[in-house]
């Protein structure tokens, strides 16, 4: 792939490489998976549950077919160990926080529907970055733009303008971090020059 | 000595799951639209089901519960989000938005350019 | 004991409350979506509760039956957005 260019350097060339033949790389990558899960729902980890788990693996991915997705072999276990730590305390946080929204005396609705463009070309982290925001209370991700690498948010509870570009540098925040667990080094070179995304958003009227 | 401080810690944790669904409930009557009621209702329960296996866990310590548990919360955590997705989408095109409510809406604008692209293109 | 007996009792008041009002919407809700969302409630308050259930009597046996409602949950909202989808577009 032409993942070679400079980072930052918004081009279209790369615009992604898009229903391939499935690489077996991803092929592995996801029967391991499958495998794990179905040896997790056993609860055994044994030859049989390791043999019809691969079995089943593999006659699920080829009955199943879905396009190719690049998958990265690049996995980088203290990122990932920092992600899933901030998930896990952004989503006791944010409950807690809706929680209490919902129960307090008063309650006066106040949302918006942002479009946040990410760095990332990946349709991996994208779709990481998409679950991630959406587990996490306060935010549901309405609609995607594989295209351009937009995601369109519904935020609860926000007040100003201010508010919703503090929580866009949130999800860049959360971008960054997935990038740097399982992202290639053209991913992290990318969200390290913090190069800004190569479509501006038109908020009717108000650009200058 | 032990299991008095587990009962303490499991009954705690309890009592957050049941203030997680009690909060969704509430949610559910008190939020204007499809898309806060989604916010209100599906999402602090996902702190209340890990809460619940993580007690689980802690009160019945065996390879196969822990190993179930982890896988519950996994599945939860994948799939919560796609039917959030799914029902959002849904509710914003059916036009159930409490419109006045937002503060910004970039969906609109960008429906509306695709719209008329559309109609240029015909 | 009696005490760990109250918070029980006030857990499972909670409980109730959030079901009850998740079946209130169910209900009453104007549109499909908001039973649809207000039925995942329901689901995932039953998870809870039988999760506390086990916490509370220390045992596991019902645990399977959490992991088959989740998928229950799941491929039951993602179906009817989807089939309401297909029919807005139409």
């Amino acid at each position: 792939m032409g993942d070679e260019n400079e980072p930052g350097q918004p081009d279209t060339s790369e615009a992604k490489p898009r229903e391939e033949k499935t690489s077996v790389s991803g092929l592995i990558i996801l029967s391991v998976g499958l495998v794990v899960i179905w040896m997790l729902l056993w609860g055994q980890f044994t030859w049989l549950s390791l043999i019809t788990g691969v079995l089943l693996a593999l006659g699920v991915s080829i009955v199943f077919y879905l396009p190719a997705v690049e998958m990265s072999i690049r996995i980088n276990p203290w990122y990932t160990l920092v992600f899933f730590a901030r998930l896990l305390f952004d989503i006791t946080r944010a409950s807690i926080g809706i929680a209490w929204l919902v129960l307090k005396p008063r309650y006066v609705p106040s949302n918006a529907i942002t479009a946040i463009p990410l760095r990332t070309r990946s349709d991996l982290i994208m779709t990481w970055t998409a679950e991630a925001i959406s587990i996490v209370p306060g935010s549901i991700v309405l609609d995607v733009d594989r295209e351009d690498s937009i995601l369109y948010v519904h935020v609860i509870n926000v007040w100003s303008e201010a508010e919703v570009d503090a929580f866009e540098e949130e999800v860049l925040r959360t971008e960054k971090r997935i990038a740097l667990a399982l992202g290639t080094k053209a991913d992290v070179a990318r969200v390290r020059a913090g190069s800004a995304a190569s479509v501006t958003i038109n908020r009717g009227g108000e650009t200058p | 000595m032990t299991g008095d401080v587990r009962d303490w810690i499991t009954i705690v944790l309890v009592l957050v799951a049941a203030v997680m669904c009690l909060a969704a409930g509430v949610g559910l009557l008190r939020m204007p639209d499809v898309l806060t009621r989604l916010h209100a209702a599906t999402k602090p329960q996902i702190l209340g089901l890990i809460v619940m296996m993580a007690d689980i866990a802690l009160n019945t310590p065996a390879v196969v519960t822990i190993t179930l548990a982890i896988a519950i919360i996994f599945f939860q955590g994948l799939t919560a989000p796609i039917s959030a997705h799914m029902v959002g989408r849904t509710g914003y095109r059916a036009g159930s938005v409490h419109r006045q409510s937002l503060v910004r809406d970039d969906l609109a604008t960008r429906i509306e350019e695709a719209e008329r692209t559309q109609a240029s293109e015909k | 004991m009696t005490v760990m007996n109250v918070l029980i009792g006030v857990a499972v008041v909670f409980f109730a409350l959030g079901a009850l009002a998740a079946l209130y919407r169910l209900v009453t809700g104007p549109t499909l979506l908001d039973r649809v969302v207000a039925s995942d409630v329901l689901l995932v308050t039953v998870m809870c509760g039988l999760g506390a259930e086990m916490a509370i009597n220390h045992h596991a046996t019902t645990l399977p039956l959490l992991l088959v409602l989740a998928a229950f949950a799941f491929i039951g909202s993602v179906s009817v957005a989807k089939f309401m989808g297909r029919r807005d577009d139409t």
